[in-house]
C-alpha cells in the first residue's frame, strides 16, 4: 500500500503544467478554431489522451492515474475542448467487442490528429471534432455531423447535437466506459478548483482595502481555508477511484470533486469582488467552468445516488 | 499508486479481526463517560492489553505490537467495524505518549508508558484554564521551584475524564515575566490524587461528567515529572497537539464505521429519498478521509513531518462528525429525540468536535496564514 503518486507522474504534471502556461490558455478560449487545435496537438504530444487509448491501438494505456493527474493539470488551466468526451469516446472504441472501429480510430485520437466527441445526448463541441459518437436507443453510431450550436455558461464550450444517420458501429454501448467520462470530469473539476483557489489566494494577498491586504481578515481567511480543506479531500478521492476504477469510487471521486470546485468558485467570485464578476477577467472562465463540469456526466446528485446504489457496505474492507 | 495491503499486512488484519470477533462484548458497555462505564472500559483497555492489541504502533517493550502506522490504521478499520468500544485511555494514548516517545526520558517511558497501554492509569490532559482556552498561552497556573520538585497551584479546565481518571499532564508557569507568553512555561505530570488536588467533575450538554476542574492547591511534583527542560514546556507540548488534530485522535475506521451503520439505518427506515444525498455524502466523507489518511501515512513514512496539513485534518473529520450524526437523527425522526441511544450519545460527543483539540476558527487561521500563505492578521 503506497498511496501516492510516482516521481514520474509528478513530472508528468509539472510538465504539462509548464507547458499550458506559456500555451496562455486564457487567450486561446477567446481566440479561434486554429488557436484551439493547436493547443489540441500540444496536449495530445504531450500524451493527455494516450493513457485513455490502450497499447494496442498506439496509447499507452490504460493508465486512469496518469489519466486523472493530466485532467488535474488541463482543469488547472481551463483548457477547452471535449477533452473529457475524446477520452470517453476512446473508453466507448476500446470497449466494443469489434475491433474494426477502434483500429480505425483510436490511432489517431491518441495522437492528437483526431478531435472526438460522444453525444449522449449533447456533443461537446461536436462543430470543432472530426468523429462525432452518438449514443441512441443502446447502440453506438458514427454520426455525420452535428446541428444546433448552443453556447455554454462556460465561454470555454459549445453545446451541440449529432445529426440523425452514419454508421452504426455497435449494437451495445459499453457503460463502464462512462466511468473514464466521469474521472477525467473530477479530475478537470478538481484543476479549476484548484486554480480558482491560487488566483483567489494571490488576489486577496494583494487587494488592499481599509489599509491592510484583504486576505488578513478572518472572515476572508476562513472562506479560503473552507475551500482549501474541500478540495484536499476531494484529491484522494479522485487518486483512489484512479486506482480502483469502481464505478461507486468513481461516481463519490466525481460528486466530491465537483461540489468542492463549486463551493471554491462561489468563494472566489465573492472575494474578488465585482471583479470577478467581469467576462474580460480571466477569473470567469475558471468560474463559470465549475458550473459547467459539475452537471456534465452525472450531477452530484446522480452521482451520489450511484454511490448508495452499489453495495456499499464495509468500505473499510474494500480499500 | 497503489491501495492493496501487503500479504503481511493482510495477515495482521485476519488476526486483528479474529481476535476482535473473539473478544468485543456482544452488549455494548455503559457510556464512558460515566463511573460504572469508566470502569467497565479500563477493565476493556486490561483485556485488549493483555494480548497486546491496545497501543499496536507501540515498541513491544511498552507493551506494543510495532505495527507502524500503516498497520495502525488497518487495526482501527477492524476494530471500529468489529463494534468495539470507546477508547478511555485515548488521551494518554495520543497526546502524552507521542510526547514521551520525542521528548521524555527512558525512566518516564519505562514508568509511565505500561501502565497506560494496560489502563491501569488513565491520563488527562490539563491545558485548558477557565482564561485560556483558545489563547492557550495566556495560562496562569504556577510552578514554583521546590526541594526535589515543584509546587503547583492555580486551576485547570474542561479536563476530559479527568473525573474519574487517576493521572494529568498539562502546562505551568514557571517562570513569572517572560517578553512572551509562549516563554518560561514548564510541561508536567501530576497525580489526580496527590494531596493539594481537587477535582470537580462538569456535566456536559447531557449531564454526564465528560470533563472536571481541577483545582490546584499546593500540590508537590517531583522533578522526575518533568517533561523536557523546564522552562521549554511550549514547544514540548505542540509538537503533540499535531498528533492530537491529525489521525491519532480520530482514526478513519472510526468513520467507515460510522458511514457504514448509517447507510443500514438509512436502509432499515426504506431508503428514504429526501436523506439519500446526506447518507451518500457520509460514505463518500469516510472513504475521502480513510485516502487522505493512506496518504498522508505514505508521506509520513517517506520522512516527511505531519505539519499544519493536520488543521485540515482537523477541521474535516469534526464538521464530517456532526454531519452523520445529524442525518442519523434525522432519519430516526420522532425517536431522534430519544437520549438513550448510541446515535444520540455519538450526537452529543461529535458536537464537542469543533471546540477541542484547537477550534475550527483557529485551524481555519492556520490552514489559511501556514498552507495557504495569507498574512497574519489580529488575532
Ligand atoms: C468536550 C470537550 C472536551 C475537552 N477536553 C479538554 C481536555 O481534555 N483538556 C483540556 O485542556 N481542554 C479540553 N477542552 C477545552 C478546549 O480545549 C477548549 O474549549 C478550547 O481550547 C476552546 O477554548 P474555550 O472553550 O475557552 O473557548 P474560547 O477560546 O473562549 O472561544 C470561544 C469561541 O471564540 C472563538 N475564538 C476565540 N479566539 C478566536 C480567534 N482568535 N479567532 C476567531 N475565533 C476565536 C473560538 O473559536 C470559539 O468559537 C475540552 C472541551 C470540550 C468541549
Amino acid at each position: 500500500m503506497r498511496f501516492l503518486l510516482s516521481p514520474q507522474q509528478r513530472d508528468f504534471a509539472r510538465s504539462l503544467d509548464a507547458m499550458l502556461t506559456a500555451a496562455d490558455t486564457p487567450s486561446v478560449i477567446r481566440g479561434d478554431h486554429t488557436a484551439r487545435r493547436a493547443l489540441w496537438s500540444r496536449i495530445a504530444e504531450a500524451g493527455v489522451f494516450a493513457p485513455a487509448v490502450p497499447e494496442a491501438y498506439e496509447g499507452m494505456g490504460p493508465l486512469p492515474v496518469d489519466l486523472a493527474v493530466a485532467f488535474v493539470e488541463l482543469g488547472r488551466h481551463a483548457v477547452p475542448g471535449p477533452v473529457v468526451e475524446t477520452v470517453l469516446a476512446a473508453a466507448l472504441l476500446a470497449a466494443l467487442p469489434e475491433p474494426g472501429p477502434a483500429k480505425r480510430l483510436l490511432p489517431g485520437l491518441a495522437a492528437g490528429e483526431t478531435v472526438a466527441t460522444v453525444g449522449a445526448p449533447y456533443a461537446l463541441d461536436g462543430d470543432a471534432a472530426d468523429v462525432v459518437l452518438a449514443v441512441r436507443g443502446g447502440e453506438l453510431w458514427l454520426a455525420p455531423g452535428v446541428a444546433d450550436v448552443r453556447p455554454s455558461l462556460d465561454p470555454g464550450r459549445r453545446i451541440t447535437t449529432p445529426l440523425p444517420g452514419g454508421e452504426r458501429i455497435s449494437s451495445r454501448v459499453p457503460g463502464h466506459a462512462f466511468d473514464w467520462a466521469r474521472l477525467a470530469t473530477a479530475a478537470q473539476a478538481l484543476g479549476v478548483g484548484l486554480a480558482l483557489l491560487d488566483r483567489t489566494v494571490t488576489h486577496v494577498t494583494r487587494r488592499v482595502q481599509f489599509g491592510v491586504p484583504t486576505g488578513s481578515f478572518q472572515a476572508v481567511k476562513h472562506r479560503l481555508a473552507d475551500a482549501k480543506t474541500a478540495l484536499e479531500f476531494a484529491r484522494p478521492l479522485l487518486f483512489g477511484a484512479a486506482v480502483t476504477l469502481a464505478p461507486r469510487d468513481v461516481a463519490a471521486a466525481k460528486a466530491a470533486a465537483c461540489e468542492a470546485a463549486y463551493a471554491t468558485a462561489r468563494t472566489a467570485l465573492q472575494l474578488h469582488g465585482a471583479i470577478g464578476y467581469t467576462a474580460e477577467y480571466d477569473l470567469s472562465l475558471w468560474l463559470t467552468k465549475a458550473r459547467a463540469l459539475r452537471t456534465a456526466w452525472g450531477s452530484p446528485a446522480e452521482c451520489r445516488a450511484d454511490v448508495l446504489s452499489a453495495d456499499v457496505l464495509s468500505a473499510a474492507r474494500r480499500a | 499508486m497503489d491501495l492493496t495491503h501487503s500479504p503481511a499486512d493482510e495477515a495482521f488484519r485476519t488476526e486483528a479481526r479474529a481476535w476482535l470477533a473473539a473478544h468485543v462484548p456482544a452488549v455494548p458497555l455503559p457510556s464512558l463517560e460515566t463511573e460504572e462505564g469508566f470502569g467497565a472500559h479500563r477493565a476493556w483497555e486490561a483485556e485488549l492489553a493483555a494480548d497486546r492489541w491496545s497501543v499496536v504502533s507501540w515498541p513491544a517493550a511498552y507493551g506494543g505490537r510495532d505495527a507502524g502506522l500503516l498497520r495502525w490504521l488497518v487495526f482501527e478499520e477492524e476494530y471500529y467495524a468489529a463494534g468495539a468500544p470507546g477508547r478511555v485511555g485515548q488521551n494518554g494514548i495520543s497526546l502524552l505518549a507521542p510526547t514521551l516517545f520525542d521528548h521524555g526520558t527512558e525512566e518516564q517511558r519505562a514508568r509511565v508508558l505500561p501502565p497506560m497501554a494496560t489502563g491501569e492509569v488513565i491520563w488527562a490532559q490539563a491545558w485548558s484554564e477557565p482564561g485560556a482556552g483558545s489563547d492557550l498561552a495566556s495560562l496562569t497556573s504556577k510552578a514554583v521551584r521546590t526541594e526535589g520538585g515543584w509546587l503547583v497551584n492555580g486551576q485547570k479546565t474542561w479536563s476530559s475524564r479527568a473525573a474519574f481518571a487517576d493521572r494529568a499532564f498539562g502546562l505551568f508557569r514557571s517562570e513569572p515575566r517572560t517578553p512572551k507568553p509562549h516563554q518560561g512555561l514548564t510541561y508536567l505530570m501530576f497525580d489526580l490524587r496527590a494531596p493539594g488536588v481537587t477535582v470537580r467533575p462538569i456535566g456536559r450538554l447531557d449531564g454526564k461528567p465528560a470533563f472536571a476542574d481541577i483545582f490546584l492547591d499546593d500540590v508537590f511534583v517531583p522533578d522526575e515529572d518533568v517533561i523536557g527542560e523546564p522552562g521549554q514546556g511550549w514547544r514540548i507540548a505542540m509538537s503533540a497537539a499535531g498528533n492530537e488534530r491529525g489521525l491519532t485522535l480520530r482514526s478513519p475506521g472510526r468513520f467507515l464505521a460510522a458511514a457504514d451503520r448509517l447507510v443500514e439505518l438509512w436502509r432499515g427506515r426504506g431508503s428514504p429519498s429526501q436523506e439519500r444525498e446526506r447518507v451518500a455524502d457520509a460514505v463518500i466523507g469516510a472513504r475521502a478521509y480513510q485516502l487522505f489518511a493512506y496518504a498522508a501515512a505514505a508521506r509520513f513514512l517517506d520522512g516527511e513531518p505531519i505539519g499544519p496539513e493536520s488543521s485540515l485534518n482537523k477541521v474535516f473529520w469534526s464538521e464530517y462528525d456532526i454531519a452523520l450524526h445529524e442525518t442519523a437523527l434525522d432519519l430516526l425522526g420522532r425517536d431522534g429525540e430519544l437520549a438513550d441511544t448510541d446515535w444520540a450519545e455519538g450526537y452529543v460527543f461529535a458536537l464537542a468536535g469543533p471546540i477541542y483539540a484547537g477550534t475550527n476558527e483557529i485551524q481555519r487561521d492556520i490552514v489559511a496564514e501556514r498552507l495557504l500563505g495569507l498574512p497574519k492578521g489580529r488575532r
